[in-house]
C-alpha cells in the first residue's frame, strides 16, 4: 500500500545549545496516514514533532540543520511564511490547553486570527469543526460556556476542533491522551481514525497499544536517532532491530 | 506491639511504632506562637495608627472641609485645592507610567532574549524600586523642571511621580505576564497567530487582573509621596486652583507635612492636619480596595 508522502525530512540535525537532540533524522510521512513516533522519554520525538510546525523557533538556543519539506516546500527556507505553515500544520498538545474563553471563542480563535470576521461564516466553521472533533452534540446547547468547565477529554477534543477550524492538512499530536482517562482516550483514538480520512496525522505516544491501534506507520526514536521506521503491523510483529523489540515489549523505556 | 511494615517488600522504611520521638509538638507550639505574635503586632500597629488618626480627624471631616478653600492663613476652611491637586497629579502619574510600564514589561517578558543584558536591565529596574524618593525628586528637578524647562508644575511633578512608579508597574506587569501559562502562547502560535496577536488576544487578557492590580497599588503609593513633588511643583499655599498642566498645585501629603511641622500656629491647625491625613488615607484605601475588587471581578470572569 504505497501512498504519496506529504512530509520529507532529510538529514535533520537539531541542537539545544551544545546538546544534539536530533541526529541525522530522515523520514517520509505519508499523506492521510497516521504516523506514530515512539521511544523513551528524552529521545527527541517531541522535539522532532515541533520541528514540523517550527514551534522550536520559540526557544532561543535552538539550532537546526537539514531539510524539512512539506508539499515540496522547504519550511526552513528563508522565504517560508511561518504563519501560513502553522495554518497548514496544526498541533494538539499533551495537556489540553483551552484558552480561558468560551467554547465558541476557542474554536473561532484561529479563523479570527486569519481574518474571518463575518459572524455567519464563523458560526459555520465553529459547528463544522466541533462536529469533526465529535464534540458538537455535547456542547451545542451552550457554546457560550467557559471552555475551562469542560472535562479533560472534552477539552482535548475542543483543542482538536480549534486546530481543525483553521483548515490544516497535517495535524501534529503530542501525547494527546496522556492526561486523560481510558474512556476519554478511546474517544480520541476513535476520532483519530476518522480524521485520517481527511488529514495527515503525526502522533507522539508513550503508549505502545495506542501506537499499534491507531497508526499506519511507526518510527522508533532512540537518543535522537530514528532507529527504525516502517509499517506499524510489521514493526510490532517483526522488528528489525533488537532494541526496537526490547522497547516495544517493555524491556526498557 | 504489632510490627508495622511499610514498604518492606522493597527493603525500604521499617518502623516499630507510630509514637513520636522527642518533642516536635513543643517546637511546633513555640513556632506557631511566634508566627501568631508577629501577625498580631502588625495588626495592632495598623489598628493603632488608623484608630488614632480616625478618632482625631473624623471630627473635622465634613463636605465643606473637603470642598472649601482654606481661609485665614490655612487656620480655617477646607482642603479642596490639596484634594484636587492630588487627584490631578495621580492622573498624570497614571498616564505617564501605565503605558510605558506595561509596554516595557511586555517587551522584557515576551520579546527580549534571556541573556546577560536583559538580566542587567531587570536588576536595574528592581534596584530603582529601592531608590529613596527624594532622589527621584531631585532628578525630576534636574530633568523636567530645568533641562526640559517644564518649570515647577503639575506636569513636572506628575512625570517625576511617574518615574518613581515605573519600577513598580514594570515589575508587577512582568510578574502578571509570567504567570500566564506558556500553553496559552504556544496554543495561539500553533494556530498561526503572530506573536503580537497571541500576546494581544490571549496573553494580555489573562494577565490583565494582575497588571491592573499592580498599577493601582503603584499609583496609590505615589499619591502619598511628598519628597518627589516638593521641588517639582507642589506649593505651600495657593489662592487659586491649578488651571493648566504648567500650574503649581497643592497636594494632600505636602499639605499634611506643612500643617504638622511648618505652620505658624501648629497647635491651632492640628485638627486640620488630622483631617487631611484621614482624607489621604481614605483616598489610598479606596484605590487599593478598587484594585482588590477589580481583580476579584476579572478572576471570576476568567473562570467563567
Amino acid at each position: 500500500m504505497e501512498t504519496s508522502s506529504v512530509i520529507q525530512v532529510k538529514k535533520l540535525n537539531l541542537y539545544y545549545g551544545k546538546f544534539q537532540a536530533l541526529k541525522d533524522v530522515n523520514m517520509e510521512i505519508g499523506k492521510q496516514e497516521v504516523t506514530a513516533l515512539i521511544g523513551p522519554s528524552g529521545c527527541g520525538k517531541s522535539t522532532f514533532l515541533r520541528t514540523l510546525n517550527r514551534l522550536n523557533d520559540l526557544i532561543d538556543s535552538v539550532q537546526i540543520e537539514g531539510d524539512v519539506s512539506i508539499d515540496g516546500n522547504n519550511i526552513y527556507d528563508k522565504s517560508c511564511d511561518v504563519v501560513a505553515l502553522r495554518k497548514k500544520v496544526g498541533m494538539v498538545f499533551q495537556k489540553p490547553n483551552p484558552f480561558p474563553k468560551t467554547i465558541y471563542e476557542n474554536v473561532a480563535y484561529g479563523p479570527r486570527v486569519h481574518g474571518v470576521k463575518e459572524r455567519k461564516k464563523l458560526n459555520a466553521i465553529v459547528e463544522k469543526s466541533l462536529r469533526e472533533a465529535a464534540l458538537w452534540e455535547e456542547v451545542k446547547d451552550d457554546l457560550s460556556r467557559s471552555a475551562l468547565r469542560l472535562s479533560g477529554g472534552q477539552q482535548q477534543r475542543l483543542c482538536i476542533a480549534r486546530v481543525l477550524a483553521v483548515g490544516p492538512d497535517v495535524v501534529l499530536m503530542d501525547e494527546p491522551t496522556s492526561a486523560l482517562d481510558p474512556i476519554a482516550t478511546q474517544k480520541i483514538e476513535d476520532l483519530i481514525r476518522e480524521l485520517k480520512e481527511k488529514f495527515t496525522i503525526v502522533i507522539v505516544t508513550h503508549n505502545m497499544q495506542q501506537a499499534a491501534r491507531v497508526s499506519d506507520s511507526t518510527a522508533f526514536f532512540l537518543n535522537g536517532e530514528v532507529l527504525e521506521m516502517g509499517q506499524t503491523e510489521i514493526m510490532f510483529t517483526r522488528p528489525l532491530d533488537q532494541r526496537t523489540e526490547d522497547y516495544i515489549t517493555g524491556k526498557f523505556g | 506491639m504489632r510490627k508495622l511494615q511499610l514498604f518492606s517488600a522493597h527493603g525500604g522504611l521499617e518502623t516499630d511504632d507510630l509514637r513520636r520521638k522527642g518533642h516536635p509538638s513543643l517546637v511546633e507550639g513555640i513556632a506557631f506562637a511566634l508566627l501568631r505574635l508577629s501577625m498580631l503586632l502588625v495588626i495592632a500597629a495598623i489598628f493603632f495608627i488608623f484608630f488614632d488618626i480616625f478618632s482625631k480627624g473624623i471630627g473635622i471631616i465634613s463636605w465643606e472641609f473637603i470642598t472649601a478653600m482654606p481661609r485665614r492663613g490655612m487656620t480655617e476652611g477646607g482642603i479642596w485645592p490639596a484634594v484636587l491637586g492630588t487627584v490631578y497629579i495621580t492622573l498624570i502619574t497614571a498616564a505617564a507610567s501605565v503605558p510605558v510600564g506595561v509596554f516595557a514589561a511586555i517587551y522584557l517578558n515576551e520579546y527580549a532574549r534571556k541573556n546577560i543584558f536583559t538580566r542587567i536591565i531587570r536588576l536595574s529596574i528592581r534596584n530603582l524600586a529601592g531608590v529613596p524618593s527624594i532622589v527621584y525628586g531631585l532628578f525630576g528637578v534636574a530633568l523636567f523642571v530645568r533641562a526640559l524647562e517644564l518649570g515647577t508644575s503639575l506636569l513636572s511633578a506628575g512625570l517625576t511621580l511617574g518615574l518613581l512608579t515605573l519600577p513598580v508597574t514594570i515589575t508587577a506587569s512582568e510578574e502578571a505576564l509570567k504567570a500566564v501559562p506558556d500553553s496559552f502562547r504556544e496554543g495561539a502560535l500553533a494556530l498561526g497567530a503572530t506573536k503580537w496577536q497571541a500576546i494581544r488576544t490571549n496573553v494580555i487578557p489573562s494577565a490583565l487582573p494582575g497588571i491592573i492590580t499592580g498599577m493601582i497599588l503603584g499609583i496609590s503609593r505615589a499619591a502619598g509621596e511628598t519628597a518627589p513633588i516638593l521641588f517639582t511643583g507642589a506649593a505651600f499655599y495657593l489662592a487659586s486652583l491649578p488651571s493648566s498642566l504648567s500650574s503649581r498645585f497643592m497636594a494632600l501629603p505636602y499639605h499634611l507635612f506643612i500643617m504638622s511641622t511648618q505652620h505658624h500656629s501648629i497647635e491651632k491647625v492640628r485638627p486640620i492636619a488630622y483631617g487631611t491625613a484621614l482624607v489621604l488615607i481614605g483616598l489610598v484605601v479606596t484605590m487599593n480596595m478598587s484594585a482588590i475588587i477589580l481583580r476579584a471581578h476579572y478572576r471570576k470572569k476568567m473562570r467563567g
